[in-house]
């Protein structure tokens, strides 16, 4: 037990150091700049489908759930808001994030683990390069970048397929189902879904590049990497997702 | 001149070099030969600064590596060309990709660049491999290619990794014949290799690694002549 929880200290201060020398590598703006805008199209343009898929479901299930809760006890057009709310606000940010965590951040992982162990890490310092400037920070910055982008569009597409819903399943019309999602609907419900996915995104797009870097030789350790990055990747959204909510509500 | 002084290297309780003291002089090829696991590619990651001793110090022209900033040490490897043992080519990019990055680094032009990769692929007998990618080398190409990023930077050093290991007779000539064409090019090479028949192809001076130290160091002549019951038993290859 002792050495687990000194375990997890040192890897807590390995993640502390790491994101210190990205901080650091930013500076190298002509390694990364360049880099930047194929690790965006990659990592958030090519996830958008899956962030879809999830938002599509979770609108419908979001809107039938409200349903059943408010049969017979509150008026049927907080449907609405329930949906709204809910989406933008945590399902939203929260669902992307760990449909993400699993794509990108294990695509992340695989990716350099692979390049560490092949001696390719190590190539590129021979080269002049600063492997933190060359692949921690526009994959970094790139998710930082796309997550919110993404979960804009799974915002709407939540919310949509729950209208879609209430209209087609649910005894609600439209104009209600927007009465509701009007009643209690704040900018800062965007907003805060906005600033945490953009957090996700780095937290993310960082475990994956520290648990790459770390991976030890042969397929077993780029796999173990990767699984460990997927895994720190959802841990790390559970636990801003709980810190945004005490800071900004 | 590469000279190193007392290295010591640990990985956890395994003491893998234990004051490695050695010069490698400018012009010539320093080999350095030891069994598997001596620590002979950790030497040259010491001297590369991917690996920082324990003890000791890598001077490279004077300049200690060991207490060099990252510019420094950016600039220094400027210096240095470095094969890997089993190339360590980024898999994404075309043989062509891959010999230009170094030299974008340094801040050539297209044309210069392209013209260096040219010029480089030519020097391994590679030319036309240009936009090919590394899958679909065999792995003595791949190793040339290794060479050929290394000798598109003009450094003033190249450190070999294991050059010939797993390669054919033929092709671990043609590496050896690489090795002393980039010698008679002015370029310093410091190979480590348990390859004995290469190791006195190219080296003109050979050191052997054992047990954490240099057992012996001298030129082809002296220890093919040695009598360290050692380094006889290594270079006849006896059980």
């Amino acid at each position: 037990m002792a050495s687990r929880v000194h375990a997890r200290d040192g890897f807590v201060a390995h993640v502390g150091r790491t994101t210190l020398e990205t901080a650091r590598a930013l500076a190298d703006v002509r390694t990364w700049s360049p880099l930047l805008v194929a690790q965006m199209r990659r990592l958030g343009v090519d996830s958008v489908p899956i962030a879809l898929f999830i938002a599509v479901f979770t609108g419908i299930v979001l809107s039938l759930l409200s349903s059943y809760i408010f049969t017979g006890a509150v008026p049927f057009y907080f449907v609405g808001a329930l949906v709204g709310k809910t989406v933008m606000m945590e399902l939203g940010p929260v669902l992307t994030g760990m449909a993400l965590a699993g794509r990108v951040g294990a695509s992340i992982a695989a990716e350099l683990g692979t390049m560490k162990v092949t001696e390719q890490v190590d190539a590129l310092e021979t080269l002049a390069y600063n492997p933190r400037a060359y692949l921690v920070v526009p994959r970094v910055l790139a998710a930082t970048l796309m997550f919110p982008v993404i979960t804009a569009f799974a915002m709407a597409v939540g919310v949509t397929s729950g209208w879609i819903t209430s209209v087609n399943l649910l005894d609600l019309s439209t104009p209600e189902f927007f009465k509701g999602l009007r009643l209690f609907y704040r900018f800062k419900d965007i907003w805060f879904g906005l600033v945490k996915s953009a957090s996700f995104g780095a937290a993310v797009a960082l475990m994956g590049c520290v648990r790459g870097l770390d991976a030890k030789s042969g397929a077993e350790g780029v796999g173990q990497s990767t699984t460990r990055a997927v895994v720190l990747g959802c841990e790390a959204i559970l636990v801003l997702d709980a810190f945004w909510a005490l800071v900004l509500l | 001149m590469i000279i190193l002084e007392g290295l010591t290297k640990s990985f956890g309780a395994h003491r893998v070099l234990d004051g490695v003291t050695l010069d490698v002089p400018d012009g010539q090829n320093t080999v350095i030969i030891g069994g598997s696991g001596v620590g002979k590619s950790v030497t040259l990651k010491c001297i590369m600064g991917l690996i920082e001793p324990d003890e000791g110090r890598v001077r490279v022209d004077g300049e200690v590596v060991q207490e060099l900033s990252r510019d420094e040490l950016t600039e220094l490897r400027g210096r240095i060309g470095y094969v890997f043992q089993f190339a360590a080519l980024f898999d994404s990019m075309t043989v062509a990709e891959n010999i230009a990055l170094g030299l974008a680094r340094r801040g050539y032009d297209r044309a210069a660049i392209a013209d260096r990769v040219e010029e480089s692929l030519a020097v391994v007998e590679l030319s036309g491999t240009e936009d090919k990618y590394p899958a679909e080398l065999s792995g003595g190409m791949r190793k040339r290619v290794g060479i050929a990023r290394a000798v598109a930077l003009k450094p003033r050093y190249i450190l070999y990794d294991e050059p010939t290991t797993g390669l054919d007779p033929i092709t671990s000539a043609v590496m050896d014949q690489l090795m002393v064409r980039t010698r008679d090019l002015g370029v310093t090479g410091l190979v480590v290799t348990h390859d004995m028949r290469s190791a006195f192809c190219v080296g003109d001076r050979i050191a052997m690694l054992h047990e954490g130290r240099i057992r012996q160091v001298g030129t082809r002549a002296e220890i093919q002549a040695t009598v360290d019951p050692v380094v006889r038993q290594f270079i006849e290859g006896r059980p």
